[in-house]
Order: structure tokens, then sequence, then C-alpha cells
């Protein structure tokens, strides 16, 4: 069930509450509970894509200039990009409530 | 119309599983359950039954697989008792969410400690919440005529049916027992489509996660679909009639014509009760009995009608709903009586315990004094009756 569209009448569920509309979890909005969110400095980034790459979630996507970009829709704040980062680029700072 | 021929019931019920072309089985041992089982295996061993035999390592992955099996489309068949049906506990909510149509048997057993392999309903009433179809069986030819019945019910509601039979009392009884011709069978049953099931060409989700914007929903569904059952329940009986000249409905009465006090009682123990309603009836005494032959849905309108005019229900509970306001069936016929204008009084007694008889004599007094309840109301809730002090 997509959360953003999860305001749905019992009428409306498929039977067993069955998805029936294969990867749709891409609408499914994971990044509001987060309370760190990664910011990315550009100098030191070198491009390596290892963000990208191990984001469980999997929320980093690149770009048209190669940087490999957060997004905020998907990130959960695990703080796993910023700790692998072999250049120190990636900082995780406090989400203002 | 067949021919009666003397079997065990567990084998009769293990037959008429084989007769509607169960595709998948999946069970582990437990007395007594076993004989249905073990003859199923037999059957597929022989090559007489074309399905999978499943021999898993417990009842938690018996129920797994048979959940398995249904979502990917299989006709599915479980059966257990006791501690076996405690064992696949947390899965058995989750058949009835997934709305798939398994069928299982309950051989009927105590729960332990202290181990117990005896008979009483305290198995399955642990049960009674999840949204299963639950049909209680007094004697072999209904035990085997409530396995065919509940294929047909599981797969026109997608829910799925357990069939409960008495431990020994009906399962290792050789009985007189007409089957279905096979031909009968297949026009009763025909093979299970599934509109929704797990297929790699067109995948589809099952068990996503209930955020709090949606479980209110998802529960609410089910329900609706629970109750609605109960048509369903009643129509594959009537459809039943048709082909076998046995007639079955949701909640049986005895005697019930102008009765002053009757007896509320499920599954084999109703035979014996019958009895004492006749000697009671020999006497000029206004008795009657009523049998619960579908438990949940539970069937109220059924229930209200057959109690008539009663000036008290003597309602026999086979489990203990430890230090609540009654057995499980007292609390619900209790419930059932609030929400209509009806006030017999309503007598509870817990009795049969662990396959402890109750006989004809018991039951006679179990009368007795709920005839003494009409003018003076009993001090317990609920008696466990028999106890020796």
């Amino acid at each position: 069930m997509p959360k953003d569209q999860g305001l749905m009448s019992w009428k409306e569920l498929a039977p067993g509450m069955y998805i029936l509309e294969p990867g749709n979890s891409a609408k499914f909005k994971t990044g509001d509970w987060r309370s760190h969110r990664p910011v990315l400095d550009k100098e030191k980034c070198i491009k390596c894509g290892q963000c990208y790459l191990l984001c469980p979630e999997p929320a980093y996507e690149p770009n048209e200039e190669g940087y490999y970009i957060c997004n905020l829709y998907y990130c959960k704040g695990c703080g796993i990009c910023a700790a692998i980062c072999p250049k120190g680029a990636i900082t995780m700072v406090l989400e203002e409530a | 119309m067949g021919k009666r021929v003397a079997k065990e019931v567990s084998i009769a019920v293990a037959d008429a599983v084989a007769q509607c072309r169960v595709d998948v089985i999946s069970a582990y041992p437990i007395t007594p359950q076993t004989h249905i089982v073990e003859h199923l295996a037999e059957l597929v061993n022989n090559g007489e039954l074309d399905a999978e035999y499943i021999p898993v390592e417990s009842e938690h992955a018996a129920m797994s697989a048979c959940i398995g099996a249904a979502a990917a489309g299989a006709r599915t068949f479980t059966s257990t008792s006791s501690q076996g049906l405690l064992f696949m506990y947390e899965n058995l909510p989750i058949a009835s969410a997934f709305r798939l149509p398994i069928v299982m048997v309950i051989a009927n057993r105590s729960i332990s400690a202290p181990i117990s392999i005896w008979n009483d309903h305290s198995d399955v009433m642990t049960t009674r919440d999840f949204g299963w179809i639950q049909t209680f069986a007094e004697n072999g030819q209904e035990a085997v005529d409530l396995v065919y019945h509940a294929y047909r019910v599981a797969e026109k509601c997608l829910l799925p049916v357990a069939v409960n039979l008495d431990g020994f009392i009906v399962t290792h009884v050789v009985e007189p027992i007409e089957m279905l011709d096979q031909e009968l069978v297949d026009k009763y049953l025909p093979p299970l489509k599934m509109k929704y099931k797990l297929d790699p060409k067109k995948p589809i989700t099952m068990g996503a996660i209930g955020v709090p914007e949606i479980y209110t929903e998802a529960k609410k569904a089910l329900d609706e679909a629970v109750k609605a059952s109960y048509k369903m329940v009643v129509q594959a009986w009537k459809e039943f009639e048709k082909i076998s000249g046995r007639r079955y409905q949701p909640v049986e009465t005895y005697r019930m014509e102008d009765a002053e006090v009757a007896m509320v009682i499920m599954g084999s123990l109703a035979e014996t009760a019958c009895n004492a309603v006749d000697e009671l009836r020999a006497k000029g005494k206004k008795v009657g009995l009523i049998r619960f032959r579908l438990w949940r849905p539970f069937p109220m309108q059924d229930f209200l009608k057959a109690i008539g005019r009663v000036k008290a229900l003597c309602v026999v509970d086979r489990a203990v709903s430890h230090a609540s306001t009654g057995g499980p069936v007292g609390i619900e016929v209790r419930s059932a009586l609030y929400q209509s204008n009806k006030r017999p009084r309503v007598v509870n007694f817990i009795a049969g315990l662990s396959g402890r008889d109750v006989t004809k004599d018991d039951f006679i007094e179990l009368f007795e004094r709920t005839f003494e309840a009409i003018s003076k109301k009993p001090k317990f809730s609920y008696e466990i009756y028999g106890v020796k002090e």
C-alpha cells in the first residue's frame, strides 16, 4: 500500500490486502521518520559511487554531472553513506523539526 | 446413492480428502489425528492419489507449507490436534488474512499441561477469533460430509475452514459411512481456480506491511468476508443435500418443540445428551437440545430462532476460559442473548475435559439443575462439572 495513497476505503482493498501492481514500493515514502540527512560536499566527492551501491534503501541516484544524489523521499537517515564515503564527503546533519 | 460401508472415521475422512482431489497435503503426525494423515500418505505412496505429500518437520511448517501452496493456487489439506494446533498458532491468522482456501481437520484434543491425549475442545477454542470458518461434527458421517463441504465453502469464500471432530470419540470409531460417488464430488468441487495467486508471469504481493493507515481497513475487509461466508456455508449445505440426500444446517435442534429447558452443546457429546432428552421427555419433562454445527461465523439468528421460548439454557462447554464469565460457548450464548429481547436463564457447565465421560445420567443431572435454576438464580457464572472435591 503506497503510504501517500493510504486513505483508502476497506471496500477498495484487493482480497487479502494483496498488492496487484508490481514495483509499487517506489511510491512508498520512507523518508519521513529520518532524524539526520546526508549532505554532500561536491568539492571532496570523487564520484566513486559507493554511497549509491551501499545505500540499503536505495535512495542514491547519479545525476547528469556524475554525482550521486540522495533522494530524501526515500532516505531513512541511516548514515551508511557517510560512514563508508572514502573521502569524508558526506556529513549527516540533524533534521530540524 | 453410495453404499454404507463400515470404516474407521479417520480413514473415511482421509478418503474424502482424497476424493476432493487435493494437490498438496502437508502435515505432522500427532495423536489422535495420526490415522488421517497416515492414510493420506499411504494413498499418495501407492499412487492412488496424485498429490504432493510434504512430511514437514513441525506443525508450524505444515501450516506454512499449506499457506505457500494455497497462495500458488493449490488445493491444500492439513490436519492436527492439541499442541500441534498451538504450534501452528502464528500462521493461522495469516491463512485467513491472506484469504487462502485451506482445509484443516482438527481431531480435538486437550491442551497441555497436564499432558493429555484425550478429547475436549480446548485446542480449537484458542483459535476462534482468527477468521477461520469452523464447523463441528457429531459423528463419522457428518465428519466426512463436512470435509466435502469445507472445500466447497473455502473455495467459494476464499477463507480457510477448520472441520472439528472429537479425538478418539469420533476419529477412531468404526462406523457405517456412505462416501459420495467420485463423479458427484467432482461436480460439487470443480477444479480450483484462484483469481489472484503467486504467479511469476503476473506478480502480486501477499503479506505487505499494514501501516496504521491501512491495517484497520484490512481487518474490516476480512471481518466482512467472514460474516458474508455464512450465506455460502448454508448454500453449500443445500447443494450438498441435492447430491447426497443428507441435510445439514448451522444449528441442529432435537425435540425443541414446546421445550422449557434446552441443552446447548457441540460435537459428539450431543448424541449422549439426546438420550437424556428422550428419557426426560418420556417422563413428561419439556427438554430439548441445540447443537452448533457452525461455530464461526457464529449463527446468531439460527440460534435465537432455535431457542424458541425456553425458560433456561444449559450450556455445556468442553473448554475452560480461566476466570472469565463462562466457557467459550457460554460467553458467546450470553452475548447473543443480550443483543436480543430473549432472556432465558443461562446455566453454564464445563464438562468432559480431557475425555472424561459425560454419561446420560450426567446430562439428566445437568438438566435437573437447570430446571432448579429457573426459580433460583445460580451463584456461579460457570461451573466445572464433576470435580472430585
